[in-house]
């Protein structure tokens, strides 16, 4: 009866060691997925024996151990294809997370696009990494960084998009899901009028991977960014997806070994695409981790997750909307398992240290969407964020500490 | 396991609440800002100093139950206290609250109430809390115009 109830949560929750240690001596409650998501024993032991049976630098040597490290980073590298619905493996540059991947079309696509009086359109739910290397760009190149706004329900201001995307336009850069705000991004219409435009679009995927399907080939985007750490995989790998004719076009980045093709010092010659934009040994071990973790979503199935996330959202909203001294911030339609809320008279930072007592972990801040809290004219949230092992139990200790919250602060 | 109520003591929900001295004192000719990166959270330190005597203290700015008492309790402290004598309190608030976790030392007669705070020791996260508005304060003192001061 319940759309979630493919999932057996139970015994998923049985392959995360760390979901049965203890926090500040309680029962850890780990709600906290927007920020980085908990490790399942595949990746962990994927990790491990990577180091044990495999480790060598790829792509070099003849030796056995090369061949297999190789083979298996090259493997990693199929999976992320798979996930994502691309068409061809050599779209998917390994990086180190959203964040490199963002700076890298910045540095390469845009500086080789974007010139003075030129403008880049985010939008007014960005996390900071799509809007810095944006503003760095334009600081560079004399161009100008534009805003689509949102309204006070925490989606975008559509209806300005055609008037923002103007003959200057170089590149739409936007979000898939708010990690401050949970609102879920039509992207494939906002792509459709960019194109319709000319305009190309990044979309920074860091808080969707994890959570349902993705397809970036139905989306039509150009560029699709995402870290392996949301994805219940390893921190410091990540992955830049773009279409392969956008990738011959631009520039290399970074220079170093293994994106180039041949070298003197009168002309080097770069690599084909991806191991243009791969400079240096890349995180062999991180991307291997990375195609574990896809192996491990895709056996628990993306559609159900999404299914079962929806579900926590419901029983998370109703639940802290039937507390008088809550109110929610972000109340789109469209949105994915991010709850951020206010406690009247009490900061963020106090209900994140009495919920952490409890062994609750949450996060409290500004999200690194600045320009998202002054949109709502608040410094901070309080967020809780679920990830495909949170429970309904989980969603009831959250309510039982938030009562211990309006007693300390009665 | 520490228990949240060493941190948020009843003098410490009392200053949140009623916060004293959040206000610019009349005459004021020093100010600091003091911000903090990690919540966004900002605050303003005022004095109003006659030579070397600060005759008066305010803050403005909002921020958690920890900074907010901070701010109420240390601007009531300052008052009438040199400028040596305030400094010195900056050392000894700094040192009450990031010092070992040790149980019970001897209360430092001179803070006074902020004793209160030695709880945040056990809160390593939120030290940045309780001092961000002594850090403007110092700052405040060295100013001769506004001076922004971060806890990083």
């Amino acid at each position: 009866m319940s759309p979630g109830a493919g999932l057996d949560v139970k015994r998923l929750r049985e392959d995360f060691p760390i979901l049965h240690t203890t926090a500040r001596g309680r029962p850890l409650v780990y709600l906290d997925n927007a920020a980085t998501t908990q490790k399942p024993r595949a990746v962990i032991d994927a990790l491990v024996r990577y180091y044990e049976r495999d480790n060598a630098n790829v792509h070099r040597g003849v030796h056995e151990l090369s061949e297999r490290a190789t083979l298996a980073y090259e493997a990693a590298r199929a999976k992320v294809r798979r996930l994502l619905n691309a068409r061809e493996d050599r779209e998917i540059v390994f990086v180190r997370g959203t964040t490199e991947a963002i700076n890298l079309v910045a540095q390469s696509f845009g500086r080789s696009r974007v010139g003075p009086g030129d403008e880049v359109l985010v939008t007014g739910m960005e996390h900071h990494s799509n809007i810095v290397p944006w503003q760095l760009l334009c600081q560079e190149r004399g161009a100008r960084l534009r805003v689509l706004p949102i309204d006070d329900a925490g989606e975008l201001a559509l209806d300005e998009l055609d008037e923002l995307l103007g003959p200057r336009t170089r590149l739409l850069a936007l979000v898939h899901v708010s990690n401050a705000l949970g609102t879920v991004n039509p992207v494939r219409d906002i792509v459709a009028a960019a194109h319709a435009r000319g305009v190309p679009v990044l979309v920074d995927g860091a808080q969707a991977v994890a959570h349902g399907p993705v397809d970036v080939q139905a989306l039509g985007c150009d560029f699709y960014a995402f870290s392996g750490h949301k994805l219940y995989g390893p921190t410091g790998i990540g992955v830049l997806w773009a279409r392969a004719e956008l990738l011959e076009a631009m520039p290399p980045w970074q220079g170093g070994g293994d994106m180039i093709a041949s070298v003197s010092f009168e002309k080097t010659t770069y690599n084909v695409i991806p191991y243009k934009f791969e400079a240096g040994t890349p995180h062999v071990a991180g991307a291997i981790g990375l195609g574990a973790a896809i192996d491990y979503l895709e056996a628990v199935g993306l559609e159900r997750v999404a299914a079962w996330e929806a579900e926590l959202l419901r029983h998370a909203v109703e639940a802290l909307e039937a507390l008088p001294q809550v109110r929610l911030v972000g109340t789109a339609r469209e949105r994915a398992a991010v709850v951020s809320f206010l406690v009247d008279g009490v900061h963020p930072h106090d209900v994140g240290t009495i919920l952490d007592q409890e062994g609750i972990a949450i996060r409290t801040g500004h999200h690194c969407a600045q320009p998202v809290m002054d949109r709502f004219g608040i410094p901070a949230t309080a967020r809780a964020s679920f990830g495909l092992y949170n429970d309904h139990e989980e969603v009831e200790a959250l309510v039982r500490a938030l009562h211990r919250v309006f007693e300390v602060f009665a | 396991m520490s228990d949240v109520r060493e941190l948020y003591q009843t003098v410490i929900l009392d200053h949140n609440k009623r916060p004293r001295n959040r206000r610019k004192p009349d005459g004021a000719n020093r100010m600091a800002q003091g911000y903090n990166p990690l919540c966004g959270d900002r605050v303003t330190v005022y004095l109003r100093m006659a030579g070397d005597v600060v005759e008066d203290a305010g803050f403005e700015g909002s921020g958690c139950a920890i900074s907010t008492a901070s701010a109420s309790m240390m601007t009531d402290l300052l008052k009438g206290r040199t400028r040596a004598e305030a400094e010195a309190l900056f050392e000894r608030f700094h040192d009450l609250v990031t010092g070992p976790p040790v149980g019970e030392l001897p209360a430092d007669p001179a803070l006074g109430k902020l004793a209160v705070f030695s709880g945040v020791r056990e809160f390593p996260a939120r030290v940045k809390c309780a001092t961000l508005v002594w850090h403007a304060m110092r700052s405040a003192l060295h100013a001769e115009d506004e001076a922004i001061v971060s806890t990083e």
